[in-house]
């Protein structure tokens, strides 16, 4: 598999925050204290000039991210996206991430391809 | 949806056990402790040792569908800590607080509690025995057996938290509203989830009532079920003081001012009423009480009710109409309704609003559900062991009528404290309480109000005995003898709370921890021989005997459960009320006393009680103490959840929970802060009448800037144990700042999410050793206060020497 053939989608509109695929990284990959495969980032609670509240969480790989190839290669789902308790997490080929991304636009989802470094 | 995680499911075979490389793969729920209210199905993988290595989602379950949160992906590290209780331990009655336990075998300990109880049976009756539980949790059925069958004694009640307020207030009011309990319908009940169940019907509108579902995950419901219906297009409508995530997603927000929700019921009655816009049908059909209810709720025109809840009318009113014009609309009710003096009331003003726009029973509402086939695991386990006319010396029975009618399955603890203050019951009979059985509950560090009025009263107590997984700040401070227990994934077990029925099974073990039903069975053949077959010696035979036991449980042991696949649904229907499924007697109509959704329950009236739903202002508020409010002008709200923590589990400090929550926090507008002089990140102190602890501030710039909101359950494992630093137990605990004892009219409800209080910043002055509360507490006499602290007399608590 050659680096960025596949990667994961994040439908951020629905991303809870819950930091379970941060704790499923960290026990799959056994990081220590302060290590983090994936992180979930925050914006808001923010309100805009127009009155709309903004609140958004969306998980973000880090370079210890290794898209779990040892989960993958027996055919499981890397553990983040196993767990994810929104459900907002597809791990996939980028050109089939992109497809359903864009057959998503007409939802109310939002979504985000991500190639992990 | 097109875009949910596709598992491979020939990887995850639906049997109880497999091997996977050098591990041991099974398929299993857990439940508690630690844990939580839900019961997910899990994957626990073993080593040939048996220690629990790693946790996933099972991807075959219908209730979490393969996912898990983060507390039990993390669970091996408290499974496998190395501070966890490993042995009893007993310390002698005058050495509590200090760190001289010493180890005992288990026959000895169980010798000591024989012992015990014989004697205060003899000496002061079995109803100086009391067991006091945590959360509804797989505890339930066993402390309440062992209570009623081993001790005899008739209190058992959730560890001191004042006027039940977990769920019981709600509970309870709705079996005399419907004979039933209702949860909003996320297709739960059912084996196939969402589409593939052809019955379902997504909400149009779903309310979230005081609860942050996905943080909180409360009685047995999945906070992410909402997220999969919003989804699937449900809007919501989020009655909050803060906002939160899946608020910020809401089409209406109503930022109330905390312990005003009775009020903002009314007021959405008011609208839907007046506006015609209210289901006819439903309640002409199947409504008791209408026309008082129109009548009562003109007192609550949308003008007063924004005045009183602190938002705005308009959005007040279009909330309304969009909730009483979406089909179905639901309601998924927490905590916060259950946390007023009023809670019963409250209750009751947002069950008549589901009752009028017939959102009862159908497809996407809110339905009525029973436990699953018919197993009584919970409060009432074994009560038919308890002797003629015990049940009537519950303490606060008499003083209230939903109890004293039997609307309950726990005694008040307000009444017991007040007991073991004075001696006295609530007739001011003499009723000496000698002994406590503590299983699974950290009363001051989480569950009880007054935490140093508790932990003075627990001097009183001749003998108290804690049972748990950890060395606890109450264990060490109250403590004569503590018992380990085992963690969820060391027990055979049987869940039950609604649907479906699930089995635990045990993976491994931990030193001399022993199961919660191992402790029972084994006090049962010592204490009650003749209520306890002599074939029930193991948890596995404890399930199977009440199986069997059961008439309407198809299965008779766990290994039947486990090998039809560790869980079973039981058909669920909708309109039972319309088929004759509610009522004994299987006529249509609810199980109430006049067949009817009671909108102005006919049992209140009788009791010479209220009816109907009212609005009252919180005993401490900037309006029904004003005098008070100058000094303590904010309102404080309390128990804002956390995804890291379960109450006051997982506060072990090289957990991955303290990792990413390393401290407490309470939120503050940034105005506010600055008003007060408090920075982002900087302790402060939250104070009011009765107490003061401290938090570090966390801007919240959607909260009311007169509204500040705290954490629970906080205590510091790093910490020592012995006194005076207990574990830091008091310094940041909220509950220093509420009251025991103020309860409505039915004994149900307490304000502990509606105080008001004071913020400051912390000083090197104010941070000193002797300037801390756990210090003042165990120290001195911090905190103690007369009946001032219910008066508008502005009067700081006394006796800190």
């Amino acid at each position: 598999m050659a680096r960025g053939d596949y990667g994961l989608m994040i439908d951020y509109r629905f991303c809870s925050g819950c930091h379970a695929c941060e704790v499923a990284c960290k026990k799959e990959h056994d990081l220590p204290r302060g290590d983090f495969g994936i992180r979930v980032l925050q914006h808001g609670p923010h309100e805009t000039s127009d009155g709309v509240w903004e609140y958004d969480y969306v998980p973000l790989p880090t370079h210890l991210c290794d898209l779990c190839a040892a989960r993958t290669a027996e055919g499981k789902l890397p553990s983040c996206v196993h767990h994810c308790q929104a459900g907002v997490m597809v791990y996939g080929p980028v050109e089939e991430l992109a497809a359903k991304a864009k057959k998503a636009e007409a939802t109310t989802s939002a979504q985000m391809v991500i190639y992990p470094r | 949806m097109e875009y949910n995680n596709e598992y491979n499911l020939d990887l995850y075979p639906k049997k109880l056990r497999w091997k996977e490389g050098d591990l041991n793969a099974t398929r299993t729920t857990m439940w508690s402790g630690p844990g939580c209210h839900e019961g997910c199905q899990v994957i626990f993988y073993t080593d040939d040792d048996g220690k629990l290595v790693k946790v996933e989602g099972d991807p075959n379950s219908p209730f979490n569908q393969g996912r898990l949160c983060m507390r039990c992906l993390e669970l091996p590290e408290l499974v496998n800590h190395e501070s966890r209780l490993k042995y009893p331990m007993k310390r002698a009655r005058d050495e509590r607080g200090q760190d001289t336990w010493e180890r005992v075998s288990w026959d000895e300990a169980y010798d000591i509690i024989c012992e015990n109880v014989r004697k205060f049976q003899q000496e002061s009756g079995p109803e100086s025995i009391i067991s006091m539980i945590g959360t509804g949790r797989n505890v339930s059925q066993v402390i309440a057996h062992n209570q009623y069958a081993n001790f005899g004694g008739p209190d058992l009640t959730l560890c001191f938290l004042s006027g039940d307020s977990c769920m019981l207030p709600r509970t309870a009011l709705c079996y005399v509203v419907m004979g039933n309990q209702w949860v909003a319908d996320m297709s739960q009940f059912r084996e196939n989830r969402y589409e593939k169940d052809e019955d379902w019907v997504v909400p149009e509108c779903i309310v979230l009532w005081g609860t942050n579902p996905v943080v909180c995950n409360s009685d047995a419901f999945l906070g992410h079920w909402i997220v999969e219906a919003m989804k699937r297009g449900s809007e919501l409508i989020s009655v909050d003081p803060q906002l939160t995530w899946i608020g910020s997603r809401a089409k209406y927000w109503l930022r109330l001012r905390p312990g005003t929700d009775a009020a903002l019921a009314l007021g959405m009655m008011n609208v839907i009423i007046n506006e015609d816009l209210y289901d006819h049908e439903f309640v002409e059909k199947w409504c008791f009480g209408f026309d008082q209810l129109k009548e009562r709720v003109q007192e609550y025109p949308p003008e007063k009710v924004a005045e009183i809840c602190w938002i705005d009318k308009d959005l007040l009113i279009e909330a309304s109409r969009f909730y009483a014009k979406a089909k179905p609309s639901t309601i998924q009710w927490g905590l916060a309704v259950d946390m007023s003096k009023i809670g019963t009331q409250t209750a009751l003003a947002i069950a008549d609003l589901a009752g009028i726009t017939g959102n009862i029973d159908n497809p996407g509402g809110n339905i009525l559900i029973d436990q699953a086939g018919g197993l009584e695991f919970g409060y009432n386990s074994g009560i038919e062991y308890l002797k003629e006319g015990m049940v009537e010396k519950r303490l606060g029975n008499s003083k209230y009528n939903l109890k004293k009618y039997g609307f309950t399955a726990s005694s008040q603890s307000d009444a017991i404290l007040d007991a073991i203050d004075t001696g006295l019951d609530e007739k001011g009979d003499p009723r000496p309480v000698r002994m406590l059985w503590i299983q699974s509950s950290n009363p001051i560090t989480n569950m009880g109000q007054d935490a140093p009025r508790i932990y003075r009263a627990m001097k009183k107590v001749d003998f108290i005995c804690v049972i748990d997984m950890f060395m606890t700040p109450f264990a060490s401070a109250c403590a004569d003898l503590i018992l380990p227990c085992a963690m969820s994934n060391e027990r055979d077990c049987v869940r039950v709370w609604f649907d479906p029925i699930r089995s635990l099974t045990k993976t491994g073990s931990y030193y001399e921890a022993k199961e919660d039903e191992q402790i029972m069975i084994d006090l049962g053949h010592r204490l009650s021989p003749e209520l306890w077959p002599e074939w029930v010696q193991t948890p596995r035979d404890y399930m199977n005997w009440r199986m069997q036991n059961a008439p309407e449980c198809r299965y008779d042991s766990m290994e039947e459960l486990e090998d039809a696949g560790g869980w079973h649904y039981h058909p669920f229907r909708y309109f039972k009320h319309e088929k004759g499924l509610l009522r004994p007697d299987g006529q249509p109509g609810f199980n109430t006393v006049t067949g009817l959704y009671e909108l102005a329950p006919v049992l209140f009236d009788s009791w010479g009680d209220d009816p109907l739903p009212f609005y009252e202002e919180p005993p401490s508020s900037p309006y029904s103490t004003p005098n008070l409010a100058e000094e303590y002008p904010l309102v404080l709200t309390t128990g804002k959840r956390s995804f890291e923590f379960f109450h006051s589990e997982w506060r072990q400090a090289d957990t991955t929970s303290r990792e990413l929550h390393p401290v407490p926090y309470f939120d503050i507008h940034p105005d506010t802060a600055a008003k007060y002089g408090i920075a982002e990140g900087q302790w402060a102190w939250i104070e009011n009448q009765m107490g003061k602890c401290r938090q570090v501030a966390r801007y919240n710039s959607t909260l009311d800037p007169r509204v500040i909101s705290t954490e629970h359950g906080w205590w510091f494992p790093e910490k020592q144990a012995a006194e005076p630093e207990l574990f830091g137990v008091f310094d940041c605990n909220p509950n220093n700042l509420i009251p025991m004892g103020e309860n409505g009219p039915s004994g149900y409800g307490a304000p502990i999410k509606c105080s008001i209080a004071k913020v400051y910043p912390s000083t090197s002055e104010n941070m000193a050793t002797e300037n801390q509360p756990t210090y003042q507490v165990t120290r001195g006499s911090g905190y103690t206060h007369g009946p001032s602290h219910k008066t508008d007399t502005p009067s700081f608590y006394d006796g800190i020497k």
